[in-house]
């Protein structure tokens, strides 16, 4: 393996665990904001606790993309940058007023200012997660038309990918059974509605993007939408079945599998029709460097990450702990 | 507005603002360590509500600090992709560190902030440590990059082709300790003067009589640190003066405007730079010959050793300079009499009280000057000698709609913070129930 694989497969992980974490904590944001029936409040203090102490860690995963992506790929970043300026600029406004909103609700004590903050949180959570899909679609159409209705599409999943995950991930976080029933009735919602969201994109470059197409019909990527579509089931089945750690599973596995039928369309490029891993590549001497500190930094990373999750993660938590 | 104008308007507030978070996301860690840490050794309950108290102003100011970095790390490629498509493989890997350095703070914070029930009192302030470390070394980190731009190495030039690049070197520019040094004093400079400025105003304001104590242990624990820290900073400040002016001597010329490389080069305080002379300026004869090489006759590189179009801004870098020096000459006065007076064991006067709490916003000024001076002292290049800022901007249309969108987005997250955490001051953490909340509640 060349350290050019290798610092791709980095940056891979990278955007896996961000999809996975920082997606189940945008849809976390979005059913805050979607929040309904007698039992909303109780809703959103579960999500808010959910998030809580991990959110910080979760986006660092985007930062931990972005290193990779200049560090080792500083011509594709440059690209990628110019090209999707404005649906990178426009997620980049929502991460901001979604990080702000959520520690500036927490700490307001003047409930109408926490729920206008609550709203930006929401919306912020919706946003982001719809335009860093425009922007990946974008990526993916080779032409950085992230404003095209394929793009769009794009960023309707990504939205929808997200509301799964925090809807299966929130049954884990509460014990109250009506609670889980509402999550129950949003993971499968969310679970049909990834569905019906991954027909367009799949129709639209057929009709527009012929090349698009035919990558995503190759084996590899074929396999892969095949299997989000399997496991789709499966977390519907998991859920129904009260198997909350299985759906956890499933969910995570249905995203790892989306994103892998994306990478498996384009590779080796990494923006198509513009520059390969290899093109966009550092020098030798930068790579190996850089694989050498991300080995450095796992020594200390996952160490920490588990006390993390273990300490706050290892068991759902009765409500209202909140200080 | 022009093309690279907007573009630098847009990273210029954006680093402004986030400076300020950043420094405090480094500082707060410890002056929470040490409240909590007294905490366990006296069982104090001040000492205990001012950690809770300052953790919470913690919360929001990291959250902050966190979220304008990662605007930043955005812009470097939304606003210059040139730059990063040119420098990216050499400046990556000190950000690569950054990343995981900012990764641990951020993973430990959620641990501490989190945690005050679920962890045992003794892990609890341990888990502060890593918060600590990794926050001095993430900004040390970041600063190694300011390094790299100030003095361009680790590569080899051929035929304007940059080849040969070895990254180690790369991260380690010779002015990295010094910058180092002074960006992570600075951090705690302006945290320490902060955090005592609230408490400096709180006390003379005296709203908060039934937390004098609290506030008293705030002012002492936060006034050790700023004047420790301070006192380290002039050190590493007169150091980098005098490796400006050897390494770096466009900047010092524009600093101290030196307008003529010569012997008995005299120390410019203040005035008005015009173009030819500067006037009304306090000149203290042969002062910069003596501040380098101690000797009137030490010889210093002026301005017209540069050619004129690789000059920096003299007006701005040198009034910047100026305020930097300025607001830490007072710093530094204030913290010696604070010294002098805490020595004596009587209590602070109302002078000293006040001067305290002007002290936070001279701290802010000095950290955004000095930033000012090193980022105005580099023009018009954006990496030294290699790249110069108008050739590294974006080709991107809409970059003035993002300056302006961005600008009202920092304005309301400033008015924001500023809201919440004189919400935190007044309210204080003793017990919950005397929240403004629930008293709004009670009187319902």
């Amino acid at each position: 393996m060349s350290a050019v694989d290798g610092a791709a497969l980095i940056a891979l992980l990278g955007i896996v665990l961000y999809a996975i974490l920082g997606g189940a904590d945008f849809g976390g944001g979005l059913w805050e904001l979607l929040a309904s029936g007698p039992r909303r409040e109780q809703q959103r203090t579960v999500i808010t606790e959910a998030i809580g102490p991990v959110w910080e860690a979760n986006h660092v995963w985007l930062i931990f993309v972005i290193v990779t992506l200049f560090t080792c790929f500083p011509a594709a970043f440059s690209d990628i940058a110019t090209g999707d300026n404005t649906p990178l600029a426009i997620a980049l406004l929502g991460i901001v007023l979604r990080g702000s909103a959520y520690a500036f609700r927490n700490y307001a004590d003047d409930d109408k200012v926490a729920h206008f903050w609550l709203v930006v949180f929401g919306s912020a959570s919706i946003i982001t997660p719809f335009f860093l899909g425009t922007a990946v679609g974008g990526i993916a159409t080779g032409s950085y038309d992230w404003h095209s209705p394929f793009a769009l599409c794009v960023g309707l999943l990504a939205v929808a990918l997200c509301g799964e995950l925090a809807a299966v991930f929130l049954l884990l976080e509460t014990e109250d059974p009506s609670l889980r029933r509402d999550f129950r009735r949003r993971a499968i919602i969310a679970t049909i509605a990834v569905w019906i969201l991954g027909i367009p994109p799949a129709l639209l470059a057929r009709a527009e993007y012929p090349p698009l197409f035919a990558a995503l019909t190759s084996p590899i990527a074929l396999g892969a939408i095949g299997a989000a579509i399997i496991l789709g089931i499966g977390v519907m089945i998991c859920v129904a079945a009260h198997a909350y750690v299985a759906a956890r599973v499933a969910v995570g596995a249905e995203v790892l599998a989306v994103l892998l039928g994306w990478f498996g369309a384009q590779a080796p490029a990494l923006v198509p029709g513009h520059l390969t891993f290899q093109a966009a590549a550092s020098p030798d001497a930068t790579l190996v460097a850089f694989l050498i500190a991300a080995a450095i930094g796992a020594v200390f990373l996952i160490p920490s990450l588990y006390c993390l999750f273990a300490v706050f993660k290892s068991r759902p938590r009765a409500l209202s702990q909140r200080q | 507005m022009d093309h690279v104008i907007a573009a630098r308007a847009q990273m210029g507030t954006s680093l402004a603002f986030h400076i300020v978070f950043a420094a405090l996301g480094v500082g707060l860690p410890l002056l929470v360590f040490i409240a909590e840490g007294m905490w366990l050794r006296t069982k104090r309950q001040a000492y205990y509500d001012l950690a809770r108290s300052w953790a919470k102003g913690m919360a929001i100011l990291f959250t902050v600090g966190a979220v304008s970095g990662t605007i930043l790390s955005f812009e470097l490629g939304l606003l210059w992709p040139t730059f990063m498509r040119y420098a990216g493989s050499m400046i990556g890997l000190p950000f690569s560190y950054e990343g995981f350095a900012f990764f641990i703070e951020a993973i430990f914070i959620g641990l501490y902030l989190y945690g005050w029930d679920r962890l045992s009192p003794l892990v609890h302030w341990l888990s502060a440590v890593p918060v600590i470390i990794s926050g001095a070394l993430s900004a040390s980190f970041v600063t190694l990059v300011n390094a790299w731009m100030n003095m361009p190495t680790g590569f080899r030039l051929d035929n304007g082709r940059i080849v040969d690049v070895r990254p180690l070197p790369a991260m380690f520019s010779p002015p990295w300790l010094l910058e180092v040094l002074h960006t992570t004093i600075a951090a705690y400079v302006v945290t320490g003067f902060g955090a005592a400025a609230v408490c400096a105003f709180a006390l003379l304001r005296m709203r908060a009589i039934g937390r004098k104590e609290q506030i008293l242990v705030g002012l002492r624990i936060s006034m050790i640190v700023a004047s420790a820290a301070v006192v380290l900073q002039w050190v590493v400040g007169d150091a980098i003066a005098r490796f400006d002016a050897g390494n770096e001597p466009w900047k010092f010329a524009a600093m101290e405007v030196v307008r003529h490389t010569g012997s008995h080069a005299p120390f410019t305080v203040g005035g008005i730079v015009g173009p030819e002379a500067t006037r009304f300026a306090i000149v203290i004869p042969d002062g910069d010959s003596l501040l380098i090489g101690f000797n009137p006759n030490t010889v210093v590189r002026g301005l017209d050793s540069i050619a004129p179009g690789d000059r920096p801004p003299v007006a701005r870098t040198h009034y910047s300079f100026d305020a930097m020096v300025g607001c830490a000459s007072a710093l530094l006065l204030v913290a010696i009499l604070w010294v002098w007076f805490g020595r004596r064991g009587v209590i602070l006067p109302k002078r000293l009280l006040q001067a305290i709490a002007l002290c936070g916003p001279l701290a802010v000024i000095a950290l955004e000057a000095g930033w000012c001076t090193t980022e105005f002292g580099r023009q018009p290049w954006v990496a030294h000698g290699l790249l110069r800022t108008d050739q590294a901007v974006t080709t991107a249309p809409g970059i003035e709609v993002q300056f302006y969108v961005f600008s009202c987005v920092y304005v309301v997250l400033a008015a924001m913070c500023w809201w919440l955490l004189r919400r935190i001051g007044s309210s204080g953490s003793e017990n919950e129930g005397a929240s403004p909340a629930s008293i709004r509640v009670a009187q319902a």
